[in-house]
């Protein structure tokens, strides 16, 4: 590499030379924004002869040694619109250039999947969110930082436990049984998004802070690159790289604090020894305590969370370089729980041989060390009796007070199936992981020398995971007090290994008028998980569960894809793409997919009706079609009749021996891809010069051959369900995405960006054999009995509809709004058939969970160094079941089999005296789960180097979970699934961030 | 020179993408298990099949007592084979009814369940989940099957018997489904796996596929005296048999009371079984001892655990002031108690061993008198009652005759084994056969056989016997052993209003049910899904 370095250095001295000898001119100026600030870094690039320069920090550039002629000059820089001109050069010239923002961005290029694009190219719906319109404040977790900014993509955190995931839906779900999750590719490399286990979310081994941008393909036209993955939409996630020449030092440090914002509704210690003196049996009534405990203050606390990150940036040599590191420590709201995150990562990306050989490598590693609190606790917190005491005062079960056997053999012994003290729960349960991530890819471009325009990429990445927990629960715990303690482990490793290559020809530097840009590659990547299994023992090492099955599994797919894209004088732009994916976890027969898609473009404001318009300053149509599919079935071998052995605790007796069990599992040979075909029309428009802007979508996409979950013909399969391939499904919406530069001078600006995205589901097909006596597939366990469902998928209706009695109240007739502040008549239902019977052909369809619209708003503003931003989210349309006031909102709830537990205040509305499956299954608890949450206001104050010429600091304020408005009687409307179970709270989270700049 | 490195470079990048290209990185195999073809070339292996399917009645899963269940869409240990027909066949009648209010349980006590019901359906799936395993190991078994693989004539002539074995627990399945659905579903080692839509068998064709079946395999089975204990001897089939030819005219409308009696005598000519000297002892940890158990499902408080079996049968019918450490367990579920009308029926309680109530504060009954521990109406049991209520019962143990408990390291899972055929139930199907028959003396002799084990003396003996009084000798010895149902539809007093207990029709003195209830209903979703089905009258 050495010699080919010199060799390089002396051809560049060498036409350095050459041009000396022949220069005679030189071009110089200012470059400056419309305020006549000074625009830093401006690329200024002379056509004909492939030379340039850079603005200094005063704005100032000079490009000398220039022969006599015309010369076309390209002024550009991201977030500015460029500037072509033509110029003769006869002397020497001084010509200052004046760069219009450019809030479109048209010019910039886009990750887009194997290659990138202009984004004023492109035909299929994309949204762009680059770091500096991240939500701010304390997050932990890369898709909280765009939760909210784009119309179609609904990101909701799954409750508010420490790097909790988040459920992600672009455009809908496209399934019922396989994943509905969209593909994440980090750098190039397509993430595993499978679980791991000792992490409550994969996405939280990335560092936020790492990250520049996100890309989110939306439409298949965009997606159908990535075939069989595509069809729920794709996030590219692109991170910060060096980009040369000065070292630069940014360090940030955020401390927050966490506190709880709701608690659950219970009855206080008083409402509890009320109610049971005037309503509970005799036996109830002896057994209250005196203590007044507010259980979930017990187990709850304030939390402080600290964040630091540091990042070193610039040029070593002739390499570019990022290196970062960071570190956060989170505390859970339940008292111990917390995460501990250490994060590295390198980014190189050098060139050589003239900028023809470009390498890129990206490395990052991440440990997070967990414990977790037992999430029991959550649950105990609202059960446990009020009226008893923290501690019993004597040191038994750690000293805290439980509920015993009073009489019998096992007199003082705490009672198996009792509620546990939850506090007890909490410190006496030692459950910690530790999970390493290291995701690495290495890619080579290579322009050829013969012809610039072809350029081959080879791309090689890795994603290794390995977790490993310890459980541990001493003998002393009541929990565990019957077995003598418990004690377990378990690891796992996750490996994703990819390889890929493609070729790519664009004439774009050459040509504007007819712009052709063609990829065509390969892709093989292979996904493995192993977990071995370990038994669970006691304290001192009997066995108490056997070892299960230990997980060996593997995936690959194989992929050959292209793309092709014309564009006509930057007017009409076509693109094409075709993949062909073949996956490891399909028959040789169903194995291989085609997923192709065609787009076009029209950008209207270029046509010269339009071209000097003031008003419509960008204007452009796009309409695309394509097909994708979905091979993520969470299972690896679904085609293959395999057996399995059983372990040591499912063994059979013959004679003195016990003999091990050897079972098929359930298959389906003919199980192949789901499809999902889909339609988007859309219209980006930039107002006034581009001070409004923002663009309107309309998608369908319809999924056939749903995979999903249903009963087997009895006696064709060793198993009652099985995965297949039965259905179709519908989602069908409308985005709108608005940007408007509300003001815009030399000391302030105000940006406000809104979206809106309407999305119906409709299940449109759902069975083997056509059929209309079904009622569907019942789905959506509640707590409360065994085997009780809540929700069901049925022709016609979304997926997940609630499917209840209908209450009957003593105002029938009224409407809903009306009837629903009364209390129904306890037990009592609409018999809807008429039978004289209340059974399960009298429940209704009822909603679902699914808002119809959700909404963001995203504001930014600033004065002089001052700046403030905040974000809000709405949903509207959505019902949540309130599952904590159906199963614990009456008189029974409090005479539970085991022990006395509290009551759901709600039964002080409803005085329902008992609980059987009708009544838990009532639509009184179904409620509308409207809601207004701002996610995050922040603050602050841009010192520059005000404080010290060595360093720039800036410093925010931040409060995130600022407040929620919803009618919704529970903790938190925002239930991911739809059904109110003692989520963990989302807590408020007040935090200071200081950023220095070195 | 550079450019031949470079293109050498690039050949060499192309070589390495195009290996990585091959489509035979497609072809991946489970690495943990073993395909159904691997699994076959064993000889070995066909042991661990046929345990699985004996399992497939004991357990629920792959894992004991729960993880990688058999079937899904239910709690793993609430639908476990003998749990669920228990809940069947004892629920619905005047032997039990359970507090608990899980979806399906009330109704299933007071007879409205829907073909929607978890345990119809559970029933069901776990009845068709044993036989197509049982067709692939019947199919693999056969003995052109066996030449094919080379097996040598030891492993040819053990694997021949394994297949009868086989064949007896698809025909157990079978007769369950034909006992509890009626006409069902057929499908054997003939049909394929995969989707396709079976033919529904009428009851009658059915009872007749399954008698030449059990005929079939009744000498290639062992002879119970050389069994090894948990398999399927002679004595199994013949014991199916003889149940399927006591309840043949409700089958087939035919009775066949000679073959009942021809069978039964065969199982007792043997001699291998007897009366066991203790009727507790048989429902103890240590029953696999007991000489009257013809054909166990097997549990183990270390090998073969569950949710379901003698653990549910135990814990559920646990509560109140019982004493789980009295019972080698170490918790009750509280959810099981006996009705009304069965408590009724013991009228000399102090005397006969069979009763096994829990009587308030104490367990030892003496005495002429005693007081059935219920401090609340009975009118309550069904709406998750306070645990004081109902009719406490303790049938099923996990101490062993020495008094000392099961084997499970903290006492969760018993070691007791169900007796699904027992001796004393072959001496009661004689009886009744022979007094259909008009043989007096037989129906005595076995009869008296019972009630002198039940109270340790000869002096309750019957002089004459009615068939009443057999049904009722029936209730009092093989409660809770899920024959009720059976026996009540022979007696045509399973619906109508002939006999009526507490919560029979939903009314808590039980009220008249319909006929159609004699069957259960096909699951719905199978209706739906096979269209050669016809749904049960009614439903």
């Amino acid at each position: 590499m050495n010699t080919k370095l010199i060799k390089s250095l002396s051809v560049l001295f060498f036409s350095f030379f050459i041009f000396n000898i022949y220069s005679q001119y030189s071009i110089s100026g200012k470059i400056s924004d419309v305020n006549g600030d000074p625009v830093i870094g401006v690329s200024i690039f002379l056509k004909e002869i492939s030379t340039g320069s850079t603005s200094d920090f005063k704005g100032d550039y000079k490009i000398d040694n220039l022969k006599e002629g015309n010369y076309s000059i390209l002024v550009s820089i991201i977030g500015f619109k460029t500037i072509s001109e033509t110029i003769n050069i006869n002397q020497n010239i001084s010509k200052d250039f004046l760069m219009n923002e450019d809030a479109l961005l048209l010019n910039e290029a886009i990750v887009i999947g194997y290659g990138t694009a202009r984004t004023k190219d492109l035909t299929g719906s994309a949204a762009v969110i680059r770091s500096e319109d991240f939500n701010k404040g304390s997050v932990t977790t890369p898709e909280q930082l765009v939760m909210g900014k784009v119309p179609g993509v609904k990101i909701n955190s799954n409750n508010g436990a420490p790097g909790s995931g988040s459920t992600i839906r672009i455009r809908g779900g496209t399934s019922i049984n396989a994943s509905n999750d969209p593909l994440i590719v980090v750098d190039g490399v397509p993430l595993d998004n499978g679980g791991v286990a000792g992490s409550a979310n994969p996405l939280n081994l990335i560092n936020p802070n790492d990250i520049e941008t996100f890309v989110i393909l939306k439409d298949a036209s965009a997606t159908a690159i990535y075939g069989s993955r595509g069809a729920n939409g794709v996030i590219l996630i692109t991170t910060k790289k060096g980009n040369g020449g000065e070292i630069k030092v940014n360090f940030t440090t955020n401390n927050s604090l966490s506190s709880i914002v709701k608690y659950t509704n219970v009855l206080t210690a008083d409402e509890y020894r009320n109610v049971i003196n005037n309503n509970g049996t005799q036996n109830q009534i002896d057994n209250l305590g005196d203590s007044n405990t507010n259980w979930q203050e017990q187990v709850y606390r304030n939390a402080y969370i600290n964040e630091n990150n540091v990042s070193v940036s610039g040029g070593i040599g002739s390499v570019p370089f990022r290196f970062s590191a960071g570190n956060k420590h989170e505390e859970g709201l339940l008292k111990r729980h917390k995460l501990d995150r250490y994060a590295t990562s390198l980014t190189i990306n050098p060139s050589f041989m003239d900028d023809h050989l470009n390498l890129e490598v990206n490395s990052r590693y991440v440990q997070t060390d967990n414990f977790f609190t037992d999430q029991g606790a959550i649950w105990a917190a609202t059960q446990f009796d009020p009226t008893m005491p923290v501690y019993s005062g004597d040191t038994t079960y750690g000293g805290y007070y439980e509920t015993l056997y009073s009489a019998g053999g096992n007199t003082g012994k705490p009672i198996p199936l009792s509620i546990r003290n939850p506090l007890g729960l909490i410190n006496q349960k030692e459950d910690k992981s530790k999970v390493n991530r290291f995701i690495g890819n290495a890619k080579l471009s290579y322009k050829a020398h013969f012809m610039p325009e072809l350029k081959a990429v080879l791309n090689v990445g890795t994603d290794v995971i390995n977790s490993s927990g310890t459980v541990l629960v001493p003998e002393t715990a009541a929990s565990n007090f019957q077995n003598g303690g418990f004690q377990t482990k378990y690891d796992m490793q996750k490996t994703n290994q990819l390889i890929e290559g493609f070729l790519n020809y664009s004439n774009a530097e050459k040509s504007t008028s007819h712009r052709i840009d063609l990829t065509a590659g390969y892709s093989f990547q292979e996904w493995s998980t192993t977990s071995p299994s370990y038994a669970g023992l006691n304290i001192i090492g009997d066995t108490l569960n056997a070892p299960g099955i230990p997980t060996d599994t593997k995936n690959a797919l194989l992929s050959y894809y292209s793309r092709g894209t014309y564009s006509f004088s930057d007017k009409y732009i076509v693109t094409a793409t075709l993949r062909r994916d073949g996956s490891s976890r399909f028959s040789p027969e169903n194995r291989w997919g085609w997923f192709p898609s065609a787009s076009a473009a029209w950008i209207i404001s270029e046509e010269s009706v339009l071209k000097n318009s003031d008003f419509i300053t960008f204007l452009k149509a796009r309409f695309g079609y394509g097909e994708t599919g979905q091979q993520d079935i969470f299972y690896d071998y679904p085609y293959i009749a395999n057996y399995q052995e059983g372990s040591s605790t499912a063994q059979y007796q013959f004679g003195n021996q016990f003999v091990n069990t050897l079972r098929p599992d359930g298959y389906d040979y003919n199980i192949k891809w789901e499809t999902t075909s889909s339609t988007n029309i859309g219209l980006d428009f930039g107002l006034l010069n581009d001070k409004i802007n923002g663009s309107v979508d309309y998608y369908s996409k319809e999924t056939s051959d749903l995979l999903a979950t249903v009963p087997v013909v009895a006696g064709t399969n060793f198993t009652n369900f099985i995965l297949t391939n039965v259905g179709s499904m519908k989602n069908e919406g409308i985005e709108v995405n608005l940007n408007l530069g509300l003001l815009n001078t030399n000391t302030t600006k105000i940006e406000l960006g809104l979206n809106a995205t309407y999305n119906k589901n409709t299940v449109t097909g759902l069975s083997l054999v056509p059929d209309t006596s079904s009622i569907g597939i019942q789905v959506g366990g509640i707590s409360g009995g065994i085997g009780n469902t809540a929700q069901i998928h049925t022709v016609g209706y979304p997926t997940f509809t609630y499917f209840f009695y209908q209450a009957n109240y003593a105002g029938q007739g009224l409407s809903y709004g009306e009837w629903q502040t009364l209390n129904p008549i306890e037990n009592s239902f609409v018999d809807q058939n008429n039978d004289g019977v209340i059974n399960i052909d009298d429940r209704v369809r009822f909603g679902n969970p699914n808002p119809n619209w959700f909404l963001g708003a995203n504001l930014n503003a600033s004065y002089k160094n001052w700046y403030l931003g905040t974000s809000m989210r709405a949903e509207l349309g959505a019902y949540v079941y309130n599952n904590l006031a159906s199963n614990y909102g009456n008189l029974q709830a409090g005479n539970s089999t085991f022990n006395s537990s509290n009551i759901h205040n709600s039964f002080l509305e409803t005085n329902f005296q008992g609980n059987n499956n009708e009544q838990l299954l009532s639509n009184y608890f179904l409620e509308k789960a409207n809601f207004l949450r701002m996610d995050y206001i922040t603050l602050g104050y841009n010192f520059g180097n005000e404080i010290s010429e060595k360093f720039n600091l800036n410093v925010a304020l931040t409060v995130n979970n600022v407040f929620v408005l919803t009618k919704y009687s529970g903790m938190d409307p925002e239930v991911v699934g739809g059904i109110d179970n003692n989520i963990y709270p989302r807590p408020r989270i007040f935090s200071l961030n200081l950023t220095f700049d070195f | 020179m550079n450019y031949i490195k470079k293109i050498n470079c690039l050949i060499l990048v192309s070589i390495t993408i195009f290996s990585f290209s091959c489509s035979k990185r497609l072809d991946l195999e489970p690495p943990i298990g073993l395909s159904s073809v691997d699994v076959y070339k064993d000889a070995s292996n066909y042991e661990k099949v046929i345990a699985k399917l004996y399992a497939g009645m004991s357990l629920s899963g792959l894992h004991g007592p729960s993880g990688n269940p058999d079937i899904v869409g239910i709690d793993e240990g609430f639908s476990q084979y003998i749990r669920v027909l228990w809940n069947l066949q004892e629920l619905p009648t005047d032997h039990a009814i359970c507090r608990w209010n899980d979806v399906g349980i009330p109704e299933m006590c007071k007879m409205e369940w829907s073909a929607d019901n978890s345990f119809v359906k559970a029933m069901y799936s776990r009845i068709y989940f044993q036989i197509p395993i049982a067709n692939v190991f019947i199919k693999e078994s056969s003995d052109e099957s066996m030449d094919e693989k080379g097996f040598t004539t030891e492993q040819q002539n053990e694997i021949r018997i394994y297949r009868a074995e086989a064949r007896f627990l698809r025909a157990l399945s079978y007769y369950h489904a034909m006992d509890l659905f009626g006409s069902v579903p057929f499908v054997d080692e003939t049909t394929p796996i995969g989707v396709f839509y079976p033919e529904q068998l009428e009851r009658v064709e059915l009872f007749n596929w399954l008698e030449n079946e059990l005929i079939a395999i009744e000498n290639t089975l062992i002879s119970p005296s050389q069994v090894l204990y948990g398999r399927a001897s002679q004595a199994a089939a013949q014991s199916l048999l003889a149940k399927m030819y006591l309840n043949a005219e409700v089958y087939t409308g035919t009775a066949r009371w000679a073959d009942c009696v021809t069978y039964c005598n065969k199982i007792i000519n043997d001699g291998t079984f007897s009366l066991d000297n203790n009727y507790s002892n048989l429902f103890m940890a240590d029953n696999h001892t007991s000489s009257e158990i013809i054909f166990p499902i097997c549990f183990d408080g270390q090998y073969t655990q569950t949710w379901g079996g003698t653990t549910f049968l135990i814990c559920a019918a646990l509560g109140s002031t019982m004493d789980a450490s009295d019972y080698g367990m170490n918790n009750g579920w509280n959810g099981l108690r006996a009705t009304p009308t069965f408590v009724n029926i013991f009228t000399d309680s102090t005397l006969d061993s069979r009763w096994k109530f829990h009587v308030s504060g104490e367990k030892v009954i003496s005495g002429d008198t005693v007081t059935v521990y219920q401090d609340v109406n009975i009118g309550e049991v069904l709406t998750n009652c306070p645990d004081t209520s109902g009719y406490l019962i303790g049938k099923f143990s996990n101490i062993d005759q020495m008094g000392n408990p099961g084997s499970h390291v903290s006492l969760t899972h018993s070691d007791t084994d169900f007796p699904m055929f027992r001796l004393a139930d072959v001496y009661l199907m004689l009886a009744e056969a022979s007094l259909e028959t008009g043989d007096q003396n037989t129906a005595l002799t076995y009869v008296n056989m019972i009630r002198e084990r039940a109270y340790g003396n000869s002096n309750h003996v019957y002089s004459t016997v009615s068939l009443d009084d057999i049904v009722n000798e029936r209730s009092k010895e093989l409660y809770w052993e899920c024959t009720r149902r059976t026996d009540l539809i022979r007696y045509n007093k399973f619906t109508g209003s002939d006999l009526l207990w507490s919560f029979k029709g939903g009314t808590t003195d039980g009220s008249s049910v319909d006929n159609f209830r004699n069957l259960y209903p096909l699951p719905t979703y199978d209706i739906v899904n096979n269209p050669n089905l016809v749904q049960n009258s009614g439903y």
